[in-house]
C-alpha cells in the first residue's frame, strides 16, 4: 500500500550541506526564533521516531517534554552547575517513560487505549502542576509555583564554569548541535538490528512476537529513548523561554507536535523536523497578527492533511519520486525495445 | 448528617455530569468505533447556542433542550458528510481529523463571539440543606441525566431504530445484507451523537460559563469515561460515570478538588491496565 518504508539511510553529503546551512544562519538572521524552531524540530523528531518507525502513537508526548523542562528548572535551583540538571532532564523523562511504557506494553495495550493512557498521564501532570502554588510545594530550593510556573532559574552554562552562561548565538549553536546529534542517534538506532525489529513491530507485532522477539521490551525501550529526546527538547525550551509553566503539559502542546509530525511525514525523520519548522514558523508569524486565529489555520491544515495527504509531505514526495523513477525506467525499456525492433527491421 | 447529604448530592451530581457529557461520544464510539475529538467543541457549541438563543429572548429551557441539540446536530451532520465519512475504519486518522476540527471550531467561535467568557444565570434558585447552601440547578442536571440514560436505553432496546442500531454495532455487513444501508446508519448515529453533545452543552451552560476553549475541559473527562467504559454504550457509560464520579467527589471532599481529579485519572489508568478492552469488555458483556 505504501511505498517504502524501511529504515532509510543517511546521506552524508546532504547532512553536511544542511549542517553548514544551519551553521551559517546566524550570519543572515537573528537567532531567537530559529532557536525555538530547532527545539520544536527536536521535539517532533522524538515523536516521529517512535510513531513513524515503531508505530506507537502517544497522545501525551508533551508529558516528557514538560518533565524535561520541569526537571531542569527544579534541579538547576538546587545544583549550581548546569551539567547535572541537563543530564537529569534527559534521564528523568526516560525513566518515567520506561515505567509507564512497561506498564502499558507488558499489559498488551495498544491503539486507542494506549492513546488514552498517555493522555491521562499528561493530564495528571498538568492538573498537579497547576495546583502546586504556595510554599508547601517545593523541592529543595525550587518552588513549583502552580499556575505561574517557575521563573528565573539559572540557565545553561559552559560545563564546569557556572558563571559563564550560554545565550544568544552560542545558545543557538548548542541547540543545533543537540538537534543534529539526536538526528544521528536516531539514524544509528534505525540502522541497527534494533531499528529493523522496530519497523517489523510497526508492520505486524504479532508476527515479530511469534518470531521470538520480546515485543514489549522493544516498545518500552523506544518509548524511553523517545521520551529522553523529548525531555532534552523540553530542557532546551525551558532555557530558551527562561520560565516553565504547566502549559508545557497542555493538550495544545500535545496536539501541536502530532500535527507537525503528520504534516511533515510519518515514517521519515526529516519530515517531522521540517514539519515542525514550517508550522512553527507559521505559528510565530500568525502570532504577530490578530485577524486570523492561530488555531483556525492549524485546524484547517490538519483536516486537509488527513483527508488528502494522510502520510505527510515527505512520504508523498518520496512516493512521487519513486513513481517518477519507475515511469522513467519503463520509458527507457520501451525505447530500447523499439530501437531493437527497428534495428531488426533494418537488418532485414 | 447534613454534611453526608451534601456529599451524597455532590456525588450524584458528578455522576450525572459525567454521564451527560459522555453520552454523545459513547454513542459514536460504541456504534462506529470512531473517536470524535471535537466532542468537547460540540458541547461548547451547544452552550453558545443556548446562550445566544436565551439572549434573543427565547425561553431558556426551550433553548437548551431543543435549540442546542438541533443546532449541534445539524453541525454534526455537516461534519460527517464533509470529513468523517471518508475516514471510517481508520481510527487514528479520524482522531487526528476531528482534533483538527476541534481547533477549527475553537478558532471560528473565537472569531464570532470573541475570546471572552459569557454566561447565563441558572434558572433555578438554590436551597438549604441544614447549614449548607446548595445549587438547585444541580438537581435539574441529575434529572436530565437520568431521563437521557433511560430514554437511550428504551430507544435502543425497544424500538425498531434501536434494533437496527444495535445490529449495526454487532455486524455492519449483516445489517447491510438485510437491506439497511450502513452509511445512512452511520450518518444518523453521528448526527444523534452530536445532538446529544449539544444537549449536554446547553444543560451545562448556566453552571460553567463559556469560553471558546471550554471544550478541552469536557473532552478529556468524556474520553476517559467512554474508553474505560468499553463498547457497550449505556452500561459502559453508566458504570464508569458512577465509579469516576464517586471517586472524584469523595477524594475531593477528603482533600482538594485537584487531588480528586488526579485520583479519578489514576483510577482510569489502573482500570485500563487491568481491563484493556474497557469495563464492559470484561464485565456486563451482553449489555446495551
Amino acid at each position: 500500500m505504501s511505498p517504502n518504508f524501511g529504515v532509510g539511510r543517511i546521506r552524508w553529503n546532504w547532512f553536511a550541506a544542511f549542517s553548514a546551512l544551519l551553521a551559517a544562519l546566524p550570519l543572515v538572521s537573528e537567532t531567537h526564533t530559529p532557536t525555538l524552531l530547532a527545539i520544536w524540530a527536536l521535539f517532533a523528531l522524538s515523536l516521529g521516531l517512535m510513531w513513524g518507525y515503531a508505530g506507537i502513537l502517544s497522545f501525551g508526548h508533551a508529558a516528557y517534554f514538560g518533565l524535561g523542562a520541569y526537571t531542569y528548572a527544579i534541579a538547576s535551583f538546587n545544583i549550581e552547575e548546569s551539567t547535572v540538571p541537563l543530564l537529569l532532564a534527559i534521564v528523568v523523562p526516560a525513566l518515567v517513560a520506561a515505567v509507564i511504557g512497561a506498564l502499558m506494553f507488558y499489559g498488551r495495550i495498544s491503539d486507542v487505549y494506549l492513546g488514552v493512557m498517555t493522555l491521562v498521564v499528561t493530564l495528571i501532570l498538568n492538573r498537579f502542576m497547576n495546583a502546586t502554588a504556595g510554599d508547601a510545594y517545593r523541592i529543595g530550593n525550587a518552588r513549583l509555583g502552580g499556575f505561574n510556573g517557575i521563573p528565573a532559574f539559572p540557565v545553561l552554562n559552559v560545563p564546569g564554569d557556572p558563571s559563564n552562561q550560554i545565550y544568544g548565538t552560542s545558545y543557538y549553536y548548542l541547540v543545533i548541535i543537540c538537534l543534529l546529534g539526536a538526528y544521528l542517534i536516531a539514524r544509528a538506532i534505525l540502522a541497527n538490528a534494533f531499528g529493523r525489529v522496530l519497523v517489523g513491530i510497526r508492520e505486524n507485532d504479532l508476527r515479530m512476537e511469534l518470531n521470538g522477539y520480546n515485543v514489549p521490551a522493544y516498545k518500552t525501550a523506544i518509548f524511553a529513548i523517545s521520551a529522553a529526546m523529548a525531555g532534552l527538547a523540553g530542557c532546551l525550551f525551558a532555557n530558551w523561554a527562561e520560565i516553565v509553566t504547566p502549559g508545557v503539559f497542555s493538550l495544545g502542546q500535545t496536539a501541536e507536535v502530532l500535527i507537525w509530525v503528520i504534516v511533515g511525514g510519518l515514517g521519515t525523520l526529516i519530515g517531522p523536523m521540517l514539519g515542525a519548522v514550517a508550522l512553527g514558523a507559521l505559528k510565530v508569524a500568525l502570532g504577530y497578527q490578530t485577524t486570523v486565529d492561530n488555531s483556525l489555520v492549524l485546524g484547517i491544515i490538519l483536516i486537509l492533511m488527513v483527508l488528502l495527504i494522510p502520510r505527510g509531505f515527505a512520504q508523498a514526495f518520496v512516493a512521487a519520486r519513486q513513481h517518477f523513477a519507475q515511469s522513467q525506467a519503463q520509458r527507457r525499456r520501451a525505447r530500447t525495445h523499439r530501437r531493437r525492433l527497428s534495428l531488426q527491421e533494418a537488418d532485414r | 448528617m447534613d454534611y453526608a447529604a451534601v456529599v451524597l448530592l455532590e456525588v450524584c451530581y458528578m455522576i450525572a455530569f459525567l454521564a451527560l457529557i459522555s453520552a454523545g461520544l459513547a454513542i459514536v464510539f460504541g456504534m462506529m468505533r470512531v473517536i470524535n475529538l471535537a466532542h468537547g467543541e460540540f458541547v461548547m457549541l451547544g452552550g453558545y447556542a443556548t446562550i445566544a438563543a436565551s439572549k434573543a429572548g427565547i425561553n431558556i429551557y426551550f433553548a437548551m433542550l431543543v435549540i442546542a441539540p438541533v443546532v449541534v446536530g445539524v453541525i454534526g451532520l455537516v461534519v460527517e458528510r464533509l470529513i468523517v465519512r471518508f475516514l471510517y475504519g481508520r481510527i487514528i486518522d479520524t482522531m487526528l481529523a476531528t482534533w483538527g476540527l476541534s481547533l477549527l471550531l475553537i478558532g471560528l467561535v473565537t472569531l464570532i463571539f470573541g475570546n471572552t467568557a459569557v454566561s447565563v444565570p441558572a434558572p433555578i434558585p438554590g436551597y438549604q440543606v441544614g447549614r449548607y447552601q446548595m445549587g438547585g440547578y444541580n438537581l435539574f442536571v441529575i434529572a436530565i441525566a437520568i431521563l437521557l440514560m433511560l430514554g437511550m436505553w428504551l430507544v435502543l432496546r425497544y424500538t425498531r431504530v434501536g434494533l437496527v442500531a444495535r445490529g449495526a454495532m454487532q455486524g455492519a455487513d449483516v445489517v447491510a445484507a438485510l437491506g439497511h444501508n450502513p452509511k445512512t446508519i452511520y450518518m444518523l448515529t453521528f448526527t444523534a451523537g452530536a445532538a446529544l453533545s449539544g444537549l449536554a452543552g446547553g444543560v451545562m451552560a448556566p453552571l460553567t460559563g463559556l469560553l471558546p476553549s471550554v471544550g478541552g475541559a469536557y473532552i478529556a473527562k468524556a474520553f476517559i469515561t467512554v474508553i474505560t467504559g468499553g463498547a457497550a454504550v449505556i452500561a459502559g457509560t453508566l458504570s464508569t460515570s458512577a465509579l469516576f464520579g464517586t471517586v472524584n467527589q469523595l477524594v475531593s471532599f477528603a482533600s482538594t478538588p485537584v487531588i480528586g481529579e488526579i485520583a479519578m485519572l489514576a483510577l482510569a489508568l489502573v482500570l485500563l491496565r487491568l481491563m484493556p478492552q474497557g469495563v464492559t469488555g470484561r464485565l456486563f458483556r451482553n449489555s446495551t
